[in-house]
């Protein structure tokens, strides 16, 4: 009847365009896009880390030194906060409103549907308290995990201690670390980080809408559970170190012993030192704040950064290139007039003993024996002239661990200084000779050694000729490895015969009559060793003691240095025998004790650093010896201030 | 020839094909309400008290109603339907002021546990009466009267839901605008109608310079084609100036005489202003729902943002997204197949009937079912801003499931009924 008829088609036509239309955008983000996919696999799937133990140190009789405390974080998720009783709140975690809002903000800006850290570490009983009222308190959850505890609070320096990361350590890490997680910043906690942190576990689970969890994806099968880190056991005598501390109590300095067979350190002192537990917990950053104001630098390690004249404890070293290069032999004498005297220089002697030779030169530490052999060492025919003589002694006494890092297993070791002889040649442009570097044949001048190096060169000595490079981890994991740098011989090319006759004057001067320290004499075991007094410009002398024991089989290797405590005899060499008798026979007859007890109570600190004196000179490198020690140094024992009298009987 | 006798027989020549498609179409709303309201930690025992056991209830319940619809006289329609407009009219006041207030809207009237929605019925009542009017007078539409009358049956329902306010149920009335278009209205009506609402809409969303420039892009090329007419030529030059005009005009009205508040709402129902909690993230949730459904779908009850309630108002108005994701692009192909098999279906069956009474209400029941299924689907994938109205046959709820089903049946009963004169 009509042509309104064909409307039909255009409405039908109409219909049919939509439907495509709809059909076309449902393809678009169906099928040919996978971005709403991704969209929602991110909508519901959180990947929950579970953080894994931290390995745990042993000493070398595997106690530990460094365990886990459980420890409670409470996390808070913003958006599901609800209105609650802040100040009950704030009553139980025991913080204020101030801290309670700029906690609350920090987290909010982090994340409004992601959880984070509210309130770190809080104790188990506050924990336990806690988690009863949870349930008032909606989009806050508690999350445990572990820090550090050091149950004999020994070995700081050794230990170290972790911190949360920093953005940089994250950025470092190329994201291996997330933030809340923490590192080792110093120490073995550093050194060994990677073995130690273990692996972090995750859990892929499903969240819903209002984030609350939906049971795990995918049956848990990209799931992975944490895997606790790999424990160590140190080579540190737990009982060594702590008598090593107390003895050391209120003194500058270090005592480093090591076990000449293997080069594992027993003893590794570093003081001032600190209880290591301060650095845990929520007022580690308080704590630390407070430790950097002692005037005595608590966090140097000074057996491995602290940098001192090797003294006369280097003497032995001049005998033995000596008698490896064929200069002198052991019944060579020189005569000592007490002074030595080489152009414009006078190296001075304590002594007049004529005509003196090998053994008793060591013993008695004579100065001038040691020039003249450093002497005939650099004016050997052998050589065109006498810096390229000094460069092939400069090489042989590297090969004792000097001038160089020694690689031991903690980060910030430091070289020592030992230099060659472009440098001298550079400074004195070419006229110089032997008389001009004669300090280094007494071990003094341009020359610096750090305790590790020096318990070193006695670890060779007791080794006839090699070393084992220093190291505190003895056996890493469940199957004990060590690394190979720990088992390989270093030989310093000295025939080991050639050490007989320099061990007989190092065992003269503890046992013989004429030797420096014979007051630290140990009844039944043969202890070889050498004074050392060396000079500090900037106060009283420090007190040096370098030796070995038992003169055959050696079984520990030692180095003590107490700073501006006076002669080598004084304080060093009887701390040392201590030492060495604790470790060979276990324990001390009760006369040690107390002499043990009268050292404890001794206090020898510098007076706190005047204000605003610096020297000019900032690197360390280029200053004179003992940089160490900071300030003019005084010395008090017990409650006066006069010099203190060399070892008293204790009754 | 077919006898009276057989004709008026309950079931003899009702449309079969339609009401399976039907059904498919409520049992599709089942499953996927089912999937939308599945909580995988509670017990899987059906249960009528949960919404997906309501739905069989309201299901199987419309069915009877369908049914029983089929038993009345096809004339009872076609007499009544000044009354039964009135009635929704008045229902449409009585709702102003007893009703319930939901969500803003005060849409409802509680009766007992169930509630009726006056802005459902209205529906068939004003299809009802526009099919009355022009079966009665058979009106010129070309001419201004005619299209007055038809104007007001149309826009007193609209302003009734205007003060609710129900936004989404009052853009529905405007599908009314394609019948009276097959009954005459002249085309260019629809096109300049349609015209100025796209242009509305456009001008809130695109620079003013972009817009103009494409205006004249478009009038530009236009011209070009006609160049030997110079009448239409002349005509394409107004239009394209008038278009233009009327953007600022537009822009004049919209900036300066509406209320800020009613300024926000249409913002809000445009997607110009989101709120991350508001419908901006409803839609994403949506998308990103039927989007991870991919080709072949995650598979029944395994579709996670349907499961952990990524999807706000899922079982009703975002149904569709429980489809898309679960059921993947074929499941959404099925359903928009059968939609568009189902309103083509209708329209042919319309074009069929001897009276214009039985055509102009078929052409009314189609395209209302188009205006919800486009606009529904739609919003679900982010082409057309949020308009709250439910997928017919699917969307959860008795109210909606009821009225669109009585709708559909009373067409298939003057369908039935279609060698018989009204
Ligand atoms: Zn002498």
């Amino acid at each position: 009847m009509d042509n309104l008829f064909n409307r039909k088609y255009t409405i039908q036509g109409l219909f049919i365009v939509i439907g495509l239309i709809l059909l076309g955008t449902l393809f678009y983000i169906q099928v040919a896009t996978d971005k709403y996919f991704i969209s929602a696999e991110s909508n519901v799937l959180r990947k929950i880390y579970t953080f894994p133990a931290r390995g745990v140190i042993f000493d070398r009789n595997e106690k530990a030194l460094a365990q886990n405390e459980a420890v409670y974080d409470l996390m808070v998720i913003p958006n599901q906060v609800k209105r609650f009783d802040t100040a009950a709140l704030c009553r139980i975690i025991n913080i204020d409103m101030e801290r309670f809002n700029r906690n609350f903000n920090k987290a909010s800006a982090q994340s409004r549907y992601q959880p984070s850290i509210f309130e770190r570490q809080l104790s188990i009983q506050v924990y336990a308290t806690l988690s009863e009222q949870l349930s008032r308190f909606p989009g806050f959850f508690v999350q445990s995990r572990t820090i550090r505890h050091y149950p004999d609070s020994v070995a700081a320096h050794f230990l170290g201690y972790i911190k949360e990361v920093t953005k940089l350590d994250i950025q470092n890490s190329e994201g291996y670390y997330r933030s809340g997680d923490y590192i080792g910043k110093s120490g073995v906690e550093k050194s060994y980080e990677t073995l130690l942190r273990g692996e972090r576990g995750v859990v892929n689970m499903l969240y819903d809408a209002r984030n609350v969890p939906k049971g795990s994806y995918a049956e848990g099968r990209f799931d992975t559970a944490a895997v606790s880190g790999d424990r160590l056991i140190s080579s540190l005598d737990l009982n060594l170190q702590k008598l090593g501390e107390e003895l050391m109590h209120n003194k500058v300095g270090s005592i480093v012993a090591i076990e000449p067979a293997s080069g594992e350190i027993l003893t590794f002192v570093s003081s001032p030192s600190y209880d290591p537990n301060l650095m845990v917990g929520r007022n580690q950053g308080n704590n630390y704040m407070e430790l950097l104001k002692n005037p005595n630098r608590v966090f140097n390690i000074r057996p491995i950064q602290g940098y001192y004249s090797p003294g006369s404890s280097f003497k032995p070293l001049d005998a033995l290139l000596g008698l490896q290069e064929g200069v002198i032999d052991p019944n060579t004498t020189f005569n000592c007039p007490g002074y030595f005297k080489v152009g414009g220089h006078t190296v001075k002697c304590e002594h007049v003993d004529g005509n003196i030779a090998l053994r008793k030169g060591l013993a008695r530490s004579c100065n001038t024996y040691a020039c003249y052999v450093f002497q005939k060492l650099l004016t050997q025919r052998k050589f065109p002239n006498q810096r390229v003589a000094y460069d092939a002694w400069q090489k042989m006494v590297k090969k004792f661990g000097l001038g160089e890092k020694l690689g031991i297993d903690l980060p910030s070791e430091r070289n020592g200084r030992l230099y060659d002889a472009a440098y001298y040649s550079g400074k004195y442009s070419k006229y110089w000779n032997y008389g001009t570097v004669i300090s280094l044949a007494i071990g003094q001048g341009e020359m610096d050694a750090t305790p590790l190096q020096m318990a070193n060169i006695m670890a060779i000595i007791a080794n006839r000729g090699y070393y084992i490079k220093p190291h505190l981890v003895k056996a890493i994991g469940k199957n004990r490895v060590i690394k190979k740098e720990y088992v390989k011989r270093n030989y310093v090319d000295v025939e080991a015969r050639h050490f007989e006759s320099v061990i007989d004057g190092m065992q003269d001067a503890v046992n013989a009559p004429w030797g420096t320290a014979i007051q630290s004499r140990i009844d039944g075991i043969l202890m070889c060793g050498k004074t050392g007094t060396v000079q500090n410009p900037r106060g009283k002398n420090h007190s040096v003691f370098i030796g070995f024991a038992p003169r055959d089989n050696p079984k520990i290797a030692i180095a003590v240095i107490v700073e501006n405590a006076g002669y080598g005899s004084t304080y060093a060499a009887p701390m040392a025998s201590y030492i060495a008798e604790q470790y060979l026979r276990g324990q001390l007859p009760k006369n040690k004790l107390a002499e043990v007890e009268w050292m404890k109570k001794q206090v020898i600190l510098p007076a706190p650093p005047k204000p605003k004196v610096k020297p000019k000179a900032k690197d360390t490198d280029s200053v004179a010896p003992a940089t160490a020690a900071p300030a003019p140094a005084q010395v008090t024992t017990n409650n006066t201030t006069t010099t203190s009298t060399p070892i008293p009987p204790p009754q | 020839m077919i006898n009276q006798q057989n004709s008026n027989r309950f079931f003899f020549n009702v449309d079969w094909i339609t009401i399976l498609i039907y059904v498919a179409l409520c049992g599709i709303g089942f499953v996927n309400i089912y999937a939308s309201i599945y909580n995988p930690e509670e017990s899987t025992v059906f249960n009528f008290t949960t919404n997906y056991g309501k739905q069989l209830i309201f299901i199987i319940t419309g069915l009877v109603l369908g049914l029983s619809i089929l038993l009345l006289d096809a004339k009872f329609f076609s007499i009544f339907s000044p009354i039964i407009y009135g009635v929704t009219m008045l229902l449409l006041i009585v709702v102003l002021v007893v009703g319930r207030n939901v969500g803003g809207n005060q849409a409802w009237i509680p009766i007992g546990s169930f509630r009726l929605q006056p802005s459902e019925l209205a529906k068939f009542g004003t299809a009802l009466l526009l099919a009355r009017y022009i079966s009665s007078f058979n009106p010129k539409l070309n001419t201004l009267k005619p299209v007055l009358i038809a104007a007001l049956i149309i826009v007193i329902p609209m302003c009734l839901i205007m003060l609710q306010p129900d936004a989404g149920s009052m853009l529905v009335f405007l599908s009314f605008m394609f019948p009276l278009y097959r009954e005459g209205l002249p085309g260019y009506l629809l096109v300049v109608f349609w015209g100025m609402v796209l242009l509305f809409i456009l001008n809130l969303f695109l620079a003013p310079w972009v817009l103009i420039s494409s205006i004249l892009a478009i009038g530009g090329l236009f011209i070009y084609f006609n160049k030997k007419k110079q009448q239409r030529m002349i005509m394409i030059g107004v239009i394209t100036f008038a278009a233009i005009g009327y953007l600022f005009i537009a822009k004049v009205i919209f900036e300066n005489v509406l209320q800020p508040h009613q300024r926000t709402r249409i913002e809000l129902i445009l997607g110009l202003k989101t709120d991350p909690k508001g419908a901006g993230y409803n839609v994403n949730q949506s998308k990103i729902a039927i989007g991870s459904g991919q080709l072949t779908g995650r598979g029944f009850l395994e579709g996670t943002q349907t499961k952990y309630g990524y999807v706000p108002e899922q079982s009703t108005d975002f149904i569709f997204s429980t489809i898309g994701e679960e059921w993947g692009f074929v499941g959404c192909f099925v359903v928009i197949a059968l939609y568009l098999f189902l309103l083509l279906r209708v329209i042919n069956l319309a074009e069929r009937q001897r009276s214009s009474f039985s055509r102009v209400y078929g052409y009314c029941v189609a395209c209302i079912i188009f205006f919800h299924v486009f606009i529904n689907i739609g919003m679900t994938i982010g082409i057309i801003p949020v308009i709250g109205i439910p997928l017919p046959f699917i969307s959860y709820g008795g109210s909606s499931l009821w009225s669109f089903t009585v709708l559909l049946f009373i067409f298939l009963k003057l369908d039935s009924n279609r060698m018989g004169f009204i």
